[in-house]
C-alpha cells in the first residue's frame, strides 16, 4: 500500500512538471521553454527578457504561423475562404525579417469541442507564434482561453459574437479580432428597425449558438435603447423544422412590428417560411442576418423571401489592394471568393506580420527572436493599420475591426444592398 | 437482506419523487398559464393541428419501426434514412425540374401523385437493399450487432446522398392548391395540413387493412408471433421479412412527401431527428404494436405543440419553445415509468424480452 502511494506520487510529480513544461504559462517559475534557453552559440547571446517567454527562428528556418478555421463540414466554404485569405497574405508578403512564412492549418470544426482540440495541438508546439482563427464564435470560446494561457495569440477573421471581447464574459489577454462585433450588427439593425422601417415592437429568435445568441441580444439592447419595446424574445433548437409554435408564441406576445432571426440557412428558411402561415404575422416584418446570406439559403427561402431583410457585413471594399487580391484568389483557387471574410483574414495576417517585424530581434546570422508578451503587446496597440476592409485599430480587449453594417433584401434570386 | 430492502426502498421513494415533482410541475405549469389566458382559442387550436400533422409524420415513419421490431426485435436505426431517400431524391430529380418547367402548378395533383410514387418507392428499394445486404446475415447474431449495423448503414445512406445530391438544403415547390386556409371548426386551418392528416388517415386504414385482413399480412403476425414455427408452417420467413421492410419503407416514403408539402425543403440530414422522434413515438405507443405507433406519434407531435406553452410558459421559463424535446422525452420518460410496455403495447414474453 505505502509503496503503491510513492509510486502515485512519484508519477504524480514527473506529470506536473511535465504538463509545466509544456504549457509555458506567464506564471512558470522554471527557466522558460527549452527553445529559448538554447540560444544560438554567438560571442553575445541574445538575452530574453519577455514576460512569456521568446520563439527562436535559426537563420534558415520559416516562421510558423497557424490558423484554426472551418474547413470540413457543410460549413467549409466559410473556414476555406478564409483560409485562403492567409495564403494570399503569405504570398504577398513574401518574406517577413528576412523569414519565409510556414502556415499551419488546423480545424475549428465549427464547434466548442473543435476549437479546443485545435488550439490544444497548437500550443503544443512552441515553433507557432501565433493563430488566425477562428471561423465560428462558439469555437472561438474554449480556443481563446487555451491559446491565452499557453502565452500565445490569436486573431479571429471571423468571429462576431460579443462574449469574446467581452472581459466579464469569454475576452481572455490573447484575443483578437479583424471582424466586426455583432453589437455593431445589432444597433444597425435596430436601428434600421425601429429609425428607417418605424417599427416600435419587435420580437426575436436565436438558436443557442454564441453567434446568433450574441447578436439577438445585441439587437435587443440597442432596440430598447432607442424606445422600442421587445415582446418576445425566445429561442429554438438547431434542426427544428415546426416553428409555429413558436411563432404562434410570439404573435400571443405581440404581435411584433418586427421580428429578427439571426440564425443559420435551415432554420432561418423555416422560420421565414412559417411565419407567413401564422396567424397574426401578417403585417409583421421578417429580418434574418449574415448566417442566412448564402445562394442555398435564397433558393430554400424562395418565394417567402419578399419583405424579408438581411443584416450583414458589408464586404464591397474597394480599392487596388482588394482587386488585387481578388485577382490573386480567382488565379491560385480557380474560383470568386467563397464567403464573407476572406479580406478580414488577409487584414488579420498581415496585422501580425508587421508586428513581428516590429518587435522581432533579428541577430547579424539571421536568427530571429519574437517575444510573445511583446507580439501581444504590439497588436493590442495597433491604430491606424491600413487594411482591405478599412482602417483597423484595435482597443483593450482585441476589437480591431473598421465595421461596416449594410442591411440587403433579395431582388430576383440576389442579395442587393439597400442600407445605408 | 435488510440491506437489500433498503436499496429497492430508495429506487422506489426516488422514483415517486420524480413522479411527483413532474405532475407538480405539469399542474402548477398548466394553472398558471391558463390563468395568464395569454393565448386566444384560436391559438390554441393551432397548436393542436399543427401537432396532430407533425405528429402524422411521426405515425407515418413509427409505423415502420415498430414492424420492423415485430417481426425482427431489431432498431432499425437507417430507417430515417428510408424517410430521407424517398423524398430527397424525388424533390431533386422530379419536384424541382417539373416546378422550373411550370408543369406542376398546372398539374398539382398528377405532380403530387408521382412525386409520391417515385418517393415510395426509391424508399423501399433503399430498404430492400439495406435488409438484404446488411441485415439479413445477421440475423441469426447477437441483438447488439444488427444495432450498430443499423447505425452504420444510416450513416451510409446518408453520407452518400450528401456526396451524390449535395449537402445544402433544396426547395420543396410551393403547390398553389396547397396554399392558404380554409375555414373549419370554428377556425382557420391550414391545407396542406388537412391533406397531411387525410393522407395519414387513409394510410393507417390501408395498413390496418393490409395486416388483419390479407394473406401476406396474416404471415407477417404469424412471423413475428415466432418465426420457426411460421416457417413450419409453410411461410417463407425471408420473404416476409422483406415484405415487412417494404410496408414500413412505403409508410416512410409517403411521411417524406407529407414532410415536404409542410416545410418545402429537403436535406440529407432530415430523417435523423424524425426518427429518433419516430423511435420515441414507437416505444411510447408500445413498441411491436401498430395502432400504438399511430397513437405514440399523435400523442408525441401535440405534446411537442402545445407542450411548451401548455405546461412551461406559465412556469416563467425563457425560451421555452427550445424545451419541446425535453418535453417529448420527459414524456417518454413518464409513460415508461407508469406503464413500462407503452400505452398500448402488450408485456413482452420471455421470448420476445
Amino acid at each position: 500500500m505505502k509503496r503503491t502511494f510513492a509510486m502515485l506520487s512519484v508519477l504524480m510529480v514527473a506529470a506536473m512538471i511535465l504538463s509545466a513544461c509544456g504549457q509555458a504559462t506567464p506564471e512558470a517559475t522554471e527557466p522558460p521553454d527549452v527553445e529559448v534557453t538554447e540560444a544560438p552559440e554567438t560571442p553575445e547571446p541574445f538575452e530574453c527578457d519577455d514576460d512569456i517567454g521568446c520563439v527562436t527562428y535559426a537563420p534558415d528556418e520559416p516562421i510558423r504561423i497557424a490558423s484554426a478555421l472551418v474547413i470540413t463540414g457543410p460549413d467549409s466554404q466559410l473556414g476555406l475562404d478564409s483560409q485562403y485569405g492567409v495564403e494570399i497574405a503569405i504570398d504577398f508578403r513574401g518574406q517577413v525579417a528576412g523569414h519565409d512564412v510556414e502556415l499551419q492549418a488546423e480545424d475549428d470544426g465549427c464547434s466548442a469541442e473543435g476549437g479546443q482540440a485545435a488550439g490544444q495541438k497548437i500550443v503544443s508546439d512552441p515553433t507557432i507564434i501565433g493563430v488566425v482563427g477562428t471561423s465560428c464564435s462558439g469555437a472561438g470560446v474554449p480556443m481563446s482561453r487555451v491559446i491565452s494561457e499557453a502565452g500565445y495569440f490569436m486573431v479571429s477573421p471571423s468571429n462576431t459574437s460579443p462574449v469574446l471581447t467581452d472581459p466579464d464574459n469569454a475576452w481572455n489577454p490573447g484575443y483578437l479580432r479583424t471582424a466586426h462585433n455583432d453589437k455593431v450588427q445589432g444597433a444597425a439593425i435596430a436601428d434600421y428597425a425601429f429609425n428607417v422601417l418605424g417599427l416600435t415592437t419587435a420580437a426575436a429568435i436565436h438558436d443557442g449558438d454564441p453567434y446568433t445568441e450574441g447578436l439577438t441580444n445585441a439587437f435587443r439592447e440597442s432596440f430598447q435603447a432607442l424606445g422600442g419595446t421587445i415582446v418576445a424574445y425566445t429561442a429554438v433548437n438547431k434542426g427544428d423544422t415546426d416553428m409555429r409554435p413558436v411563432l404562434t408564441d410570439v404573435a400571443a406576445a405581440g404581435p411584433p412590428g418586427f421580428l429578427y432571426y439571426p440564425v443559420f440557412t435551415a432554420e432561418c428558411a423555416l422560420l421565414s417560411k412559417q411565419a407567413l402561415e401564422v396567424a397574426g404575422l401578417e403585417d409583421t416584418v421578417r429580418s434574418a442576418a449574415d448566417g442566412c446570406i448564402s445562394d442555398a439559403a435564397a433558393l430554400a427561402i424562395g418565394d417567402a423571401s419578399a419583405g424579408m431583410y438581411w443584416s450583414g457585413p458589408d464586404i464591397a471594399f474597394a480599392g487596388q489592394l482588394y482587386e488585387d487580391f481578388r485577382a490573386a484568389y480567382l488565379d491560385k483557387y480557380g474560383t470568386e471568393t467563397l464567403s464573407v471574410f476572406h479580406a478580414h483574414a488577409f487584414d488579420a495576417t498581415n496585422m501580425i506580420f508587421d508586428c513581428i517585424e516590429s518587435v522581432g530581434v533579428l541577430e547579424d546570422d539571421g536568427t530571429l527572436h519574437i517575444g510573445r508578451d511583446a507580439m501581444r503587446a504590439c497588436l493590442y496597440a495597433t491604430t491606424g493599420f491600413d487594411g482591405i476592409t478599412g482602417t483597423l485599430t484595435c482597443d483593450a480587449v482585441g476589437d480591431c475591426a473598421d465595421p461596416k453594417i449594410s442591411i440587403s433584401e433579395i431582388q430576383d434570386g440576389d442579395y442587393v444592398k439597400i442600407w445605408p | 437482506m435488510r440491506s437489500r430492502l433498503a436499496n429497492i426502498d430508495f429506487i422506489g421513494v426516488f422514483l415517486w419523487v420524480i413522479r411527483a415533482a413532474i405532475i407538480v410541475a405539469v399542474v402548477w405549469g398548466t394553472t398558471a398559464t391558463i390563468l395568464n389566458n395569454t393565448y386566444t382559442t384560436r391559438q390554441w387550436t393551432d397548436f393542436l393541428v399543427f401537432g396532430v400533422a407533425q405528429g402524422s409524420m411521426y405515425a407515418l415513419i413509427a409505423i415502420g419501426y415498430t414492424l420492423v421490431y415485430g417481426v425482427l426485435f431489431m432498431i432499425n436505426f437507417a430507417h430515417g434514412e428510408f424517410f430521407m431517400s424517398g423524398i430527397f431524391t424525388a424533390t431533386v430529380f422530379l419536384a424541382l425540374p417539373m416546378d422550373n418547367a411550370g408543369w406542376l402548378d398546372r398539374n398539382p395533383l398528377l405532380g403530387l401523385l408521382i412525386i409520391a410514387v417515385v418517393s415510395m418507392v426509391i424508399s423501399v428499394v433503399i430498404a430492400v437493399v439495406t435488409e438484404r445486404i446488411a441485415y439479413r446475415h445477421l440475423r441469426t447474431a447477437p441483438r447488439l450487432v444488427p444495432l450498430i449495423t443499423a447505425i452504420g448503414a444510416s450513416f451510409f445512406w446518408q453520407n452518400l446522398y450528401r456526396g451524390l445530391l449535395g449537402g445544402e438544403q433544396k426547395p420543396f415547390p410551393q403547390l398553389e392548391v396547397l396554399t392558404g386556409t380554409i375555414p373549419m371548426l370554428g377556425t382557420e386551418i391550414q391545407k396542406v395540413h388537412i391533406v397531411v392528416i387525410i393522407v395519414t388517415i387513409i394510410m393507417l386504414i390501408g395498413l390496418n387493412f393490409f395486416i388483419i385482413r390479407t394473406k401476406t399480412g396474416k404471415a407477417i403476425r404469424s412471423v413475428a408471433e415466432d418465426k420457426e414455427v411460421a416457417a413450419l408452417m409453410g411461410i417463407d420467413v425471408d420473404r416476409t421479412i422483406t415484405i415487412t421492410f417494404i410496408t414500413g419503407a412505403a409508410m416512410a416514403g409517403i411521411a417524406g412527401v407529407l414532410y415536404a408539402m409542410v416545410y418545402r425543403q429537403v436535406h440529407f440530414f432530415m430523417g435523423f431527428i424524425p426518427g429518433i422522434k419516430a423511435f420515441t413515438a414507437a416505444v411510447l405507443g408500445g413498441i411491436g404494436s401498430i395502432p400504438g405507433a399511430a397513437i405514440g406519434g399523435l400523442f408525441l407531435g401535440m405534446f411537442e405543440s402545445v407542450g411548451p406553452s401548455l405546461f412551461l410558459k406559465g412556469l416563467g421559463i425563457p425560451a421555452f419553445n427550445q424545451l419541446k424535446d425535453v418535453i417529448a422525452f420527459t414524456m417518454l420518460v413518464l409513460v415508461l415509468i407508469f406503464r413500462p410496455q407503452g400505452i398500448l403495447g402488450e408485456p413482452l414474453a420471455e421470448k420476445k424480452a
